[in-house]
Formats: structure tokens, C-alpha cells, sequence
């Protein structure tokens, strides 16, 4: 391993799983962490799930939010996926020395807004500011609490054989626009970022079946370190179909531009769920059902236990390959 | 989206591989010379899809994977001194050097920029005065004139603070010195689409004439790829070489004139050390003399100690084509992405990396 | 090497122009390729324009693929 932190590190791909696995676990580590999920889930009285996330996105402004909405949407999302209905979030500001405060007041605005639809509370927080050039503007942390309801079993560990891959909608939109607004890049993108809640698209689901057996936001790293990440947790394989993925078109143009593969590239309001194969039209139904799920579609399969490889993916051409997790940094590329 | 898409359709493409099957006779050794090949051969799995007769050999078209270790010590060395912002183009950043690499120099509090244009690299110069602003000017033929304008607008401007480390290379004098050196016998060469659109397909004419190898300029869309196998089993089977365009819609034969001219004009011609082959004549590309005031080799002149290759590995010879990565003993082990020992794991468009990334289900 | 992918040019001032695809835009230069006019599409790699493609071309390739096939 690396002896400094480098931004790879927190690219949400390989390294960062190397960071965990060598850093965090062997310290910290209780089987609540250990299960590596989006939130730890335990019981007090009931079933809860109980999470955490640090927010430094740069630039804080980006079309179709900024990091107010993606601190709760981002928090929300991640009860959300282990079938539990988010309660209640935390709010913890760092704030650098000479932040405008009119900024902050869009930030936290946006912060109501997205905690009224996603119909939590922020019920506790804090602020520290720290002197000029120690942070970059702010920096937002928040943790949530939401109760799992009786017989609803989801975890990354969960996907076995049969199950159908579903995808909630098209991928990269968020990853493309902040990207876009980057120092340097300086595109004009017709794609806002998909930050939104999910909770109610979840609940929509679990109405329609509680044979959910998987479900995880493809955030940094993307849809193919999501996928890669469920296999190895649960142990199987997964093929997915090029062509049946839903990509805009304007992520597509970006990504041949800066020459970035598009399963790589972050999302904030997609989810993935691994679903029984008789459960999955009546899921897939109840997805679009919803404004976030609205194109939903089935991409692919999990299969057994992998000799070479844990995602496959059939290209367009009807070759394959395998998909791998992200390696280091998303960096655009010229060559 | 046009001119693209087209060049995807998978009906065409099956019925062309079709095509590919029944002309396909005799042993076809190919060569794709140019790393973007590289990558579109792998993501779209096209190797799958040869006949048995066509076998795919990639090659060292990748500027960051020829870069000499001794280039990117340079580089590196530059970001440790101080008011220099070192702007590279994203590939570069990974690249392991003899001792560190970009990456960890930024983490060590180089200031180092990833831009995507070499213009952007300028606008950051205009933009920082008490800042000079070194552009690693890495690429082939395709980049340099790229390059050689932002030269000439840096000084059109009077932008006095901007420099470029030129480590531009050519690729038809390597590829003479990979066919001279005899070790990879091949039957064609799929020649590289972008730097062909600035020199033209005239530079390859000594290829079939010389060796007998046939050659295809082709596009990067799978249907360009397969058009292209097809034109070089064409002439394999026919037994005529010759130099043919298949990317006729970006490729002149005389290539870019005013690009060339642009080129010429800031650049002259100067040996080059490439990684894995060594000091080819002729094969790069150095600022002028009227241009030396932007030359970041006089500028900053760094002493760095003498290099040391990574022992073992074996990008060298994958350059060369005369070994893939598959015979590689780090690779997939000790040498991954994350983790890279050769330059060809770093760079996306790296064989190594292309064969880690979008490996077929069998590994190949 | 050298990653370029066809873009149409929207508007052109001086050396300037505004290149879409996809419904991505972006500032590029056509330094390298003064006659391209509005409307045309070139091959962008870097932000320069380093080719004009040839609409009659690439038309006359799709069709000899589809005649071969």
C-alpha cells in the first residue's frame, strides 16, 4: 500500500476499498462494520439502520444541485438501500474562513428542500469554520437513522444466482456535470446530476415484493464498481448487456470527449437491485412507477460462483468482456 | 451521435466478420499500431471475432507508455521547485517514474494540473503571474501540432511564463526501427488513424515497398476496425502490399498541410528515447531555436540521478509487440492499475492495461 | 494514441469556434484547420480541430461496407 493518502484513495474504486480493508477494519473492526454495507444495521427495540457520509464535492454549485442536496440525498439514499425508511439526519458543517455567507444560505436551503421530500428531519448538528486554505469552502457530514420494516432482508451480501440486475435509470448524469464544471474541462453538458432521493422509489419496491435481495446507489466508481462489489460480497457472478444499459446521450458525447467509460462514472439518485427473477417485472413495474425510476430496466443476470472474472458484460457486438472495478482516480484522458 | 454511431451497428458488423471469414485464408499477422486501436479491439471484444487465420498483435503507439523513464524523472523533478504549476494532460499522472510518479509528487504538494487541452494549460499560465506554468508536451503527431499552436499563440499573446517539456515522438521512424529490429513477424500493420489525419498515409509507402507488409490507415469505431482487418486480409491474400486509407472520411492522403506547416514551424526533427526501444534516430520532436525562449528543457534545466527500470518487466518487449502480457510475470499480480510496475498498466490506452481492463472471459 | 471524435462546429469567431456533440459543447480552436465552416463536423482532439470530415467519405465507406456485405 501507498504511505500517503492520494485522491485515488477516495475515488470510491480500488483504493479505496485498500483503504478500508487495511486501515479502518482491522482497527475498528465489530460484525456490524464488517458487513461493509451502505449503513450498519442492528436492533434497538426494532430493526435500525444507521449511517454516515463526509460531503466535499468541488464545485459546491453543479447543475441539478450542490452539496446541500447531495449531503441529504446522499445520507437518505444510503438507509434507503438497506429497505430501511430514513427518520431522522444529522448536519455537520466545516466551513473555511471567509465562506460567502449567501452561499450557505442556498446550501442549507437546499438542504430543507430535499429533506421535505424525502420527509426526514434533521434533528441535531454543528458547525466548525477553520482558517482560510484548511478546507475548500465547505465541507458537510451527516449521518441518518431509519427503521427497517418486519421481514425485509437486503444486504450487498444477499444476490444469488437467478436473480435479475435491475437498474433504476440512465447512468452518469452526476458524475458528467460536475465533471463539466471542473477546472480545466469547462464543458457545457446537456445533463443535469440525478441527486435525489430514493426512498420512496424504494418503498414502491418492497410494496410490490419483498424478494429484494440486493440494492446499492452507484455512486463514485460507478455502475461497474457497484456491481463488482456485490458479486464479491455475495460471492456469485453478474453478466449485464451493453445495449440494454440506458445512457443519455449527452453523457455518451461526454464520455467519448474526455474518453472516461461511463460504467465508471458517478451517479446520485440511480440504484441497482438484484431481485428473485419471479419478483422482477412486478419490482421493475413499481419502479416506474416512480419519477426516479421511470426508466428502469433489466440488464442483466446474477449467475454462479465465477472461475475468472465477477461481472461480465456482453458488448454490443456480442463479444464480452469483463468489467472491472475503478481503478484509481477518474481522470479524463487524451490518448 | 453522427459518424459514430453508424459505425457501430452490430448487423453490419456480424455480417462483415462473415465476410471476413470466408476471404480469410492464409496466416494474417497484424499489427495495430496505435494504442486507441488497442482499446477499441478490447472494449468491443472484437479479437472474438476473428477467423483463426487473423492474428492481432498491438504495438507501442501510446505516447505515455514510451515516454523514457528519464523524461518523466525530469518531470517530476520540475514539480519540486518552487512557483512552477506542472500542467500534463490526465494520462500522464500514474505513470511510475525511477523513484515516484506525478501522482505522488501532487500528494507531496507539487502543484500539478490535469488539464484537457493544452490551451487550458495556457489560459492557467496567463491567468498566474509570479507562476510559471511547464506543459508536458507528451503525444505523437496527432498532439504536437496542438502544441506548436498554443507556441505560437503564447507568443502572439506575449505570454511569457508558459513552457513546454517537449517529449513529442514520430511514429513512422519507429516503426522502420521495430521492423529493422526483426523480432515480430508481420504480415500488416493497421496504421494509426490521428496521426495519420495531420501526416497523411505517404509516410507509410516504405512499408510495403521495403518489407512487404501491407498497410491500412484506419478509424477507432469497431465497423472502421473490422473494414480495415478486412482491407489488410484483402492484400495479405492477394499478396500485393500496399498503403490503403479505410478512415477515407478524417484521412487525406497528404494528411493536415497547415497543421504540418504549424508543426515545422515551432518543432524540428531530433533522436528520441523511446521506453522499452531505445534511441531512435530521428524519431522526435524539439523546440526551435526561435522558440527556446518556451523551452522548459533550458529554462529548468534539473540534474536528476540516472534511472532505474523496473527489473522483470516486461514492457519493453510488449512494446515492441514480441511478447503480450499474458507472458508477463507481474501482470495481474504485482502489476495492476492500482498498482503499476511498467508504464503499459498505467496509460487506459497501455496493452497491459487494455488486456486487464477489457480481458475476454478466457483472458484474452 | 490520440483520442479525437467528430464534433460539429456551431459558430466560428477568428481562430475560435463553439464544437457539439451530443449536445455537449465546447470552446475549441481551429488553428489547425482555418477553412472549416459552420456546419461542418470535424475530428476534436484536445480541443483543436485537427480534420475536417469529409461528409462524401464517410458516406461512400458506409456504402461500400454495405455493398461488400
Amino acid at each position: 500500500m501507498e504511505d500517503k493518502v492520494l485522491l485515488g484513495h477516495g475515488s470510491g474504486g480500488r483504493l479505496s476499498h485498500e483503504l478500508v480493508r487495511k486501515v479502518f477494519v482491522p482497527s475498528l473492526n465489530n460484525p456490524l462494520l464488517s458487513k461493509l454495507d451502505d449503513s450498519a444495521v442492528f436492533e434497538i427495540g426494532g430493526r435500525i439502520a444507521f449511517t454516515t457520509d463526509s460531503y466535499v464535492v468541488s464545485p459546491i454549485f453543479f447543475p441539478g444541485g450542490d452539496i446541500g442536496k447531495l449531503s441529504v440525498c446522499g445520507t437518505v439514499n444510503d438507509l434507503a438501500m438497506c429497505g430501511a425508511t430514513p427518520l431522522y439526519l444529522s448536519l455537520s458543517l466545516i466551513l473555511e474562513e471567509g465562506f460567502p455567507l449567501e452561499h450557505l444560505r442556498r446550501i442549507v436551503a437546499s438542504v430543507k428542500q430535499a429533506a421535505e421530500e424525502a420527509e426526514v428531519q434533521i434533528v441535531t448538528g454543528d458547525t466548525k469554520v477553520v482558517d482560510r486554505g484548511s478546507a475548500d469552502g465547505i465541507f458537510i457530514t451527516t449521518s441518518g437513522v431509519g427503521a427497517i420494516p418486519q421481514g425485509i432482508d437486503i444486504s450487498g451480501s444477499n444476490a444469488r444466482p437467478g436473480d435479475r440486475v435491475i437498474l433504476s435509470g440512465p447512468i452518469g448524469d452526476h458524475g458528467v456535470a460536475v465533471l463539466s464544471r471542473q477546472e480545466g474541462l469547462e464543458f457545457s453538458v446537456p445533463v443535469e446530476s440525478d441527486c435525489a432521493p430514493m426512498n420512496r422509489l424504494v418503498a414502491g419496491m418492497l410494496r410490490a415484493s419483498p424478494a429484494i435481495h440486493a440494492l446499492r446507489d452507484p455512486t463514485r466508481g460507478g455502475l461497474a464498481t457497484t456491481l463488482n462489489e456485490i458479486a464479491a460480497q455475495s460471492g456469485v457472478s453478474i453478466g449485464i448487456e451493453e445495449k440494454r444499459i440506458p445512457i443519455h446521450d449527452g453523457v455518451r458525447a461526454a464520455c467519448e470527449l474526455l474518453g472516461l467509460d461511463p460504467l465508471y462514472v458517478a451517479n446520485e439518485g440511480k440504484l441497482v437491485a438484484m431481485v428473485s427473477p419471479e419478483a422482477a417485472e412486478a419490482v421493475l413495474a413499481a419502479m416506474r412507477r416512480n419519477c426516479y425510476g421511470a426508466e428502469a430496466a433489466i440488464i442483466g443476470e446474477v449467475g454462479a460462483p465465477p472461475s475468472r472474472g465477477r461481472v461480465v458484460m456482453r458488448t454490443a457486438l456480442g463479444t464480452s468482456r469483463i468489467v472491472d472495478m475503478l481503478s484509481g482516480e477518474l481522470l479524463p484522458r487524451i490518448c | 451521435m453522427k459518424y459514430i454511431d453508424e459505425y457501430r451497428d452490430p448487423q453490419l458488423a456480424e455480417r462483415l466478420v462473415q465476410k471476413l471469414r470466408e476471404r480469410s485464408t492464409r496466416p494474417a499477422r497484424l499489427m495495430e499500431f496505435c494504442g486507441g486501436h488497442t482499446v477499441s479491439v478490447f472494449r468491443h471484444g472484437i479479437r472474438q471475432l476473428l477467423p483463426p487465420t487473423v492474428e492481432m498483435l498491438s504495438g507501442p503507439g501510446c505516447p505515455v507508455c514510451v515516454t523514457a523513464i528519464a523524461d518523466l524523472d525530469k518531470a517530476i523533478l520540475l514539480t519540486e521547485l518552487p512557483d512552477i504549476i506542472v500542467a500534463t494532460f490526465g494520462d500522464m499522472l500514474k505513470v511510475p517514474g525511477s523513484r515516484s510518479s506525478l501522482r505522488n509528487a501532487r500528494a507531496d504538494g507539487g502543484d500539478v494540473r490535469v488539464v484537457y487541452s493544452v490551451h487550458d494549460a495556457l489560459e492557467i499560465a496567463s491567468g498566474s503571474t509570479g507562476k510559471s506554468v511547464v506543459f508536458l508536451g507528451i503525444g505523437f503527431e496527432t498532439t504536437a501540432p496542438t502544441i506548436a499552436a498554443s507556441l505560437l499563440e503564447a507568443r502572439q499573446r506575449g505570454i511569457k511564463n508558459f513552457y513546454v517539456l517537449s517529449l513529442h515522438k514520430l511514429c513512422p521512424p519507429v516503426m522502420k526501427s521495430i521492423l529493422d529490429l526483426g523480432e515480430v513477424n508481420l504480415n500488416g500493420i493497421i496504421c494509426p488513424g490521428h496521426v495519420s489525419a495531420i501526416i497523411g498515409s505517404t509516410p507509410y509507402q516504405f512499408i510495403p515497398r521495403d518489407y512487404g507488409i501491407a498497410c491500412v490507415v484506419s478509424g477507432f469505431e469497431p465497423l472502421d476496425i473490422l473494414q480495415s482487418v478486412y482491407m489488410l486480409v484483402e492484400q495479405v491474400e492477394s499478396g500485393h502490399p500496399t498503403v490503403e486509407i479505410a478512415y477515407s472520411r478524417g484521412v487525406r492522403p497528404a494528411g493536415n498541410v497547415r497543421a504540418l506547416e504549424l508543426l515545422h514551424t515551432v518543432f524540428e526533427v531530433c533522436d528520441a528515447n523511446w521506453r522499452g526501444i531505445g534511441v531512435v534516430p530521428a524519431s522526435g520532436l524539439r523546440l526551435r531555436e526561435e522558440f527556446s525562449n518556451f523551452d522548459a528543457e533550458k529554462a529548468f534545466p534539473v540534474s536528476h540521478p540516472p534511472p532505474r527500470e523496473p527489473k522483470g518487466c516486461l514492457c519493453g518487449e510488449i512494446l515492441r509487440g514480441v511478447k503480450t502480457p499474458l507472458d508477463c510475470k507481474f501482470f495481474s499480480k504485482k502489476c495492476t492499475p492500482d498498482s503499476p510496475v511498467g508504464p503499459c498498466m498505467v496509460s487506459h490506452e497501455g496493452t497491459c492495461s487494455a488486456y486487464y481492463q477489457y480481458r475476454g472471459e478466457d483472458g484474452g | 494514441m490520440c483520442l479525437a471524435i467528430p464534433a460539429r462546429v456551431t459558430s466560428i469567431n477568428g481562430m475560435e469556434a463553439e464544437a457539439e456533440v451530443g449536445g455537449v459543447t465546447r470552446r475549441i480552436s481551429i488553428m489547425l484547420t482555418p477553412e472549416v465552416k459552420v456546419g461542418d463536423y470535424v475530428l476534436l482532439h484536445t480541443a483543436y480541430s485537427i480534420s475536417v470530415v469529409d461528409e462524401q467519405e464517410a458516406k461512400e465507406t458506409l456504402d461500400i461496407l454495405r455493398q461488400l456485405v
